[in-house]
């Protein structure tokens, strides 16, 4: 079991826009999270301090509105964490590490906020 | 003339951000990364929770890809073992005898599992976690297995019953102290844990130690424990806490206590040499005094700290410590450090799965743990980071919004 052999996974096209209007469109691994996605293709504006394990709320995201309904559901542990963001939270607020990439999120638009710490 | 660069001992955690870190500062030497496992530097968190039950496979936990490293000319050298620094030369010795040269040391090299002493802990199917390596064995071994005992009741041992409970096993923990996590947490959190795990189906014996594992056939079948008792194992999960790796420095004749004795800025005595992470005992203005702290903020927190010192923007490490385990459906998140706190105050009630415990020290709050309650454990950050002065009452008080003291 090689780290290095990774295989060729399907992808979903991912753009992160910063605060301060960058754009960066890349392609993100089906199952990788947004968090993840930004994290390897060192996008900054995310910090993602705990590695994904929904403990720092530091790869808060805002997600373009079109596609808020694609997403899956907020859970409780994310809800509160969201309350507890550097930035202000938003109606379209999601933190990156709980939102797994699918096929359906092709396309997807986040944008980053002005911090997240 | 080029500079030799800076050499990271370790690739675990704190090494990886230690290079990372360089490069974000804009350092331009060369930097290599040299770690004794064969994979790419990864985490190891997941390894005793989403892992383990299937909820994240073992690629996921790599901390970059490949490319990372090439693209960023940080040279990782993998599978490789540092035996020896010469200080008088700045260079440091591989086990393939080659020598590098290096301007500036960071050893980031961790600490290792404390091993069993008892008759039987040379058997097969006595296990423990540190390495993704490890991690893929015990999750192969769970499969078919199902008495299941865990030595050790703090986060490893609960975090993998949890893990083993959850695949349908019959788990029991054993802990020689009278509560679970006794070094880390107060006896709310140990009773409330004893009933999380217990809901669950997890046995747990405390005040008992384990006194032999008997086999059959080299192989574990039941743990014998000192006050007699007998259970069946088919795997003896152990974690009983870490040993830091201090040898290298030591033998390097540098001070060594518990871990390798760095001052606030994370060097040794030796100024070019630094160490970080689970190794380094250290100066922390959140203790009570020296300590030496294991868990990924540490890691990366120090990590940043060092590499600003050598990109030349020394600075003193003062970050809040903060912790994380998720056992079941439980998110415990702790801020500070709780060692030699005499007060200690509950806010909401435990029965409702959705509370913290907040720790005063000489009349300042110095550690609150958080069950479910992540703006708690936030807002207990800021505050302990900037030594806000809150009382006991108003931290008791769930009315009382604790990102409005100031």
């Amino acid at each position: 079991m090689s780290l290095f052999g990774k295989k060729q996974k399907e992808t979903a096209s991912l753009t992160y826009i910063s605060f301060a209007g960058d754009t960066r469109q890349v392609s993100v691994p089906i199952g990788d999270s947004v968090m993840e996605g930004a994290i390897k293709n060192e996008i900054d504006g995310i910090v993602a301090e705990c590695g994904g394990a929904c403990q720092c709320a530091t790869c808060h995201v805002y997600v373009d509105e079109a596609f808020l309904g694609l997403l899956n559901p907020i859970q409780e542990d994310e809800d509160q964490m969201l309350n507890t963001t550097a930035s202000e939270r938003r109606p379209n607020s999601r933190l990156g590490c709980q939102i797994p990439v699918t096929k359906e999120l092709d396309g997807l638009i986040v944008t980053t906020p002005p911090t997240q710490q | 003339m080029k500079s030799d660069g800076v050499i990271i001992v370790g690739a675990g955690q704190a090494g990886f951000q230690v290079a990372s870190s360089l490069r974000m500062a804009g350092y331009e030497e060369p930097i290599a990364l040299i770690g004794d496992e064969p994979n790419l530097p990864y985490q190891r968190p997941p390894l005793s929770k989403g892992f383990m039950v299937g909820k994240q496979d073992i690629e996921g936990t790599a901390l970059r890809p490949l490319a990372f490293y090439q693209s960023h000319r940080i040279d990782l050298l993998t599978g490789a073992k540092v035996t020896e620094i010469d200080r008088a030369s700045r260079s440091v010795r591989l086990a393939s005898l080659r020598h590098l040269p290096y301007e500036a040391l960071v050893l980031a090299i961790g600490s290792r599992n404390r091993k069993l002493a008892v008759k039987g802990s040379e058997l097969d199917g006595v296990c423990y976690l540190r390495t993704d390596a490890e991690a893929v064995d015990i999750q192969q071994r769970l499969e078919p297995a199902r008495d299941i005992v865990v030595v050790g009741g703090g986060f490893i041992g609960l975090e993998l019953a949890a893990a083993a409970r959850t695949l349908g096993k019959s788990v029991r923990v054993l802990e020689v102290q009278s509560r679970l996590m006794p070094r880390v947490v107060s006896p709310i959190l140990s009773d409330f844990y004893r009933h999380v795990h217990n809901s669950q189906g997890v046995e747990i014996s405390l005040g008992v130690a384990l006194s032999e594992i008997a086999g059959h056939q080299g192989k574990v079948s039941e743990v014998v424990l000192s006050d007699g008792s007998v259970y069946p194992a088919d795997l003896v999960l152990v974690g009983i806490g870490v040993v830091p790796n201090i040898e290298l420095a030591r033998d390097a004749g540098l001070s060594v206590s518990n871990g390798i004795v760095v001052d606030e800025r994370l060097r040794t005595e030796d100024e070019s040499i630094y160490a970080i992470g689970d190794c380094a005992d250290h100066p922390n203005p959140f203790a009570a005094g020296r300590v030496r702290i294991e868990s990924v903020q540490n890691a990366v927190d120090q990590a940043k700290c060092v590499a600003a010192s050598i990109v030349g923007r020394t600075e003193s490490y003062r970050a809040v410590p903060w912790f994380w385990t998720d056992q079941f459906d439980i998110k415990l998140q702790m801020a500070g450090l709780s060692t030699g706190c005499g007060h200690v105050v509950t806010r909401g009630e435990p029965e409702s799965r959705k509370f913290s415990v907040f720790y005063f020290r000489d009349g300042r709050l110095a550690a609150v743990d958080s069950v479910n309650r992540p703006g708690d454990h936030l807002a207990a950050r800021k505050l302990i980071a900037t030594g806000t002065l809150i009382t006991p009452q108003q931290a008791a008080d769930p009315s009382v919004d604790l990102n409005a003291i100031r």
